[in-house]
């Protein structure tokens, strides 16, 4: 069974202060619908991801929420958590419950509301993706142990804090023409170096922000997909799992996790890397762009660097990633999965902010935590892969 | 997020003296400790095992913004400890932040966690300190 992605919307990335996560995750499921062409009673089941709206803002029951205030219910709902993975997570698990054969049109969700709290409980929140009782404890943030990362992998492969300063740089730069994005300016290495220290020695302009946002896709079977114009096909779909905690890691200069998923993905999708058109990776901060270019199979282990600095991976590159600005500019951490794949859709389909021309494979790349948990989906513009 | 009295409480063994465990069958040891040896699964036999805390600074960071409950104490520096028993650990690394490096000799010390405001709880356990 083949599954395909016709239609997918999201809010734009920000502080909205007067939305509510129902108002934001009902306009995104409204724009996917919209976009596919549907209609709310098409939809026969809900899989949405939030990472923390508990601790955001007091709501659980993400699933039932969202087709309550959709006017959706009776039908199935389920929220899925795998922090910053969740969307992704939430999208996999639509694409699964079709293959399965239960269903035939789906819709895969993901909201976040960040910006009620104030910034250190929002930090907090967030470390709810690390270990608790030794990471938390010891007053670790997520910025925290990315940049223990970004020493570690600058110290081994002589990375300078001006090359790493080309991932916010380049992403910036895409970001310019998405009318979604949390902002849109473009930044220099001066800028990146002078911002402020956040954790040593990454600084605010290497850290994605906090957003409030959602976003939300439609995914059909093979039975319906030819009433729709432009599907795009899921070709691969992967998941794994690492150590909660980075400290029991063997490596802090790669996210396995990310590696296993992508192996799988490619496999499944009969793709090599060096296939892929376009791919949007889990940029949360400067050190991960860098990271995911050699777990994804894009560049050698310590050569990610050269990617930026040949300009491959801006659009107009060999392989142009996170064309819309990436998790940089936006990360609602339960919708930043979604986000991605609405992105690939679009460059799939020729109708990206920041066109890659007469792309036809994309990869999106989504991680939970300090990469406890990681997907990577392949996208193309014909169906292939094996799905059973 | 305030720190609980139980789980503080259920930490003391670890938190105060560094006990962690270790699997007979294979000799892998684990801190903050499991009760399940991942590599022999069944076969293994998982014991207490005492740490001495004492290693090196595998990477660190020193963190600017804080969290809630330690945003009186930046800036902070804190490190993955490679300890000399085996496995690494998440800690404080205590003192100047601008001496800390990579691969510093560290030792262990007994210091004040965090706070959970004015009335709360104080929370203690280790941290570390460089060598010499
Ligand atoms: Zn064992």
């Amino acid at each position: 069974m083949n599954v395909a992605v016709v239609g997918g919307g999201a809010t734009k990335m920000g502080e909205h202060w007067t939305q509510s996560l129902r108002d934001l995750s009902t306009e995104a499921g409204a724009k996917a619908l919209q976009d596919a062409g549907i209609e709310g009673k098409d939809i026969e089941a809900l899989f949405i991801g939030t990472m923390s709206s508990g601790r955001f803002i007091g709501q659980e029951h993400l699933g039932a929420l969202a087709v309550d205030e959709a006017g959706l219910t009776p039908i199935p709902a389920t929220r899925c958590e795998g922090a910053c993975a969740s969307g992704s997570l939430a999208f996999r698990k639509a694409y699964l419950a079709i293959r399965s054969g239960e269903y035939d049109i789906v819709m895969a969700a993901g909201g976040e509301k960040m910006t009620d709290i104030k910034g250190p409980e929002a930090i907090s929140a967030l470390m709810g993706a690390g270990d608790q009782e030794w990471e938390s404890s010891a007053g670790l943030t997520f910025s925290g142990l990315y940049a223990m990362m970004a020493r570690a992998y600058m110290k081994r492969y002589g990375l300078t804090r001006e090359e790493l300063a080309l991932v916010p740089i380049k992403n910036h730069f895409h970001g310019l023409k998405n009318p979604l994005a949390q902002f849109q300016f473009p930044v220099t290495v001066k800028q990146v170096m002078e911002s402020a220290l956040i954790a040593d020695p990454l600084r605010l302009l290497d850290c994605s922000p906090i957003t409030d946002g959602a976003a939300a896709v439609i995914l059909v079977s093979d039975r319906v997909a030819k009433r729709f114009k432009n599907p795009m096909w899921i070709l691969g779909s992967g998941q794994a799992s690492d150590t909660l905690a980075l400290h029991n890691r063997k490596s802090l200069t790669e996210i396995p996790s990310s590696r296993i998923a992508a192996e799988k993905a490619y496999a499944q999708a009969g793709v090599s890397p060096g296939k892929i058109d376009v791919a949007e990776v889990h940029d949360c901060f400067s050190i991960e762009e860098i990271l995911a270019y050699e777990d994804l199979g894009f560049a050698e282990r310590g050569k990610g660097k050269d990617l930026l600095v040949n300009k491959e991976t801006y659009v107009g590159g060999r392989l142009p990633v996170n064309t819309d600005g990436g998790l940089k500019l936006g990360h609602p951490v339960g919708a930043t999965g979604i986000k991605q794949i609405i992105e690939i859709m679009r460059q799939l389909r020729g109708d990206a902010y920041t066109q890659v021309k007469g792309a036809r494979i994309g990869l999106a790349h989504n991680i939970g935590g300090s990469g406890a948990t990681a997907l990577v989906h392949i996208f193309g513009t014909e169906p292939g892969g094996r799905h059973g | 997020m305030v720190e609980s009295v139980p789980l503080s409480w259920r930490l003391q063994r670890q938190r105060y003296n560094l006990i962690g465990t270790r699997c007979a069958t294979c000799d892998e040891r684990f801190f903050p400790p499991r009760n399940f040896c991942p590599s022999c699964r069944r076969k293994g036999k998982i014991e207490p095992f005492q740490f001495s805390g004492r290693g090196s600074v595998e990477s660190f960071t020193v963190i600017r913004v804080a969290p809630s409950g330690f945003e009186s104490q930046t800036p902070y520096a804190v490190g993955i400890i490679k300890l000399d028993e085996g496995t690494s650990i998440s800690g404080q690394i205590v003192g100047d932040v601008t001496r800390v490096e990579m691969g510093k000799r560290v030792r262990p010390v007994f210091r004040r966690i965090r706070e959970d405001g004015k009335e709360g709880v104080i929370h203690y356990g280790v941290k570390w300190a460089l060598e010499g």
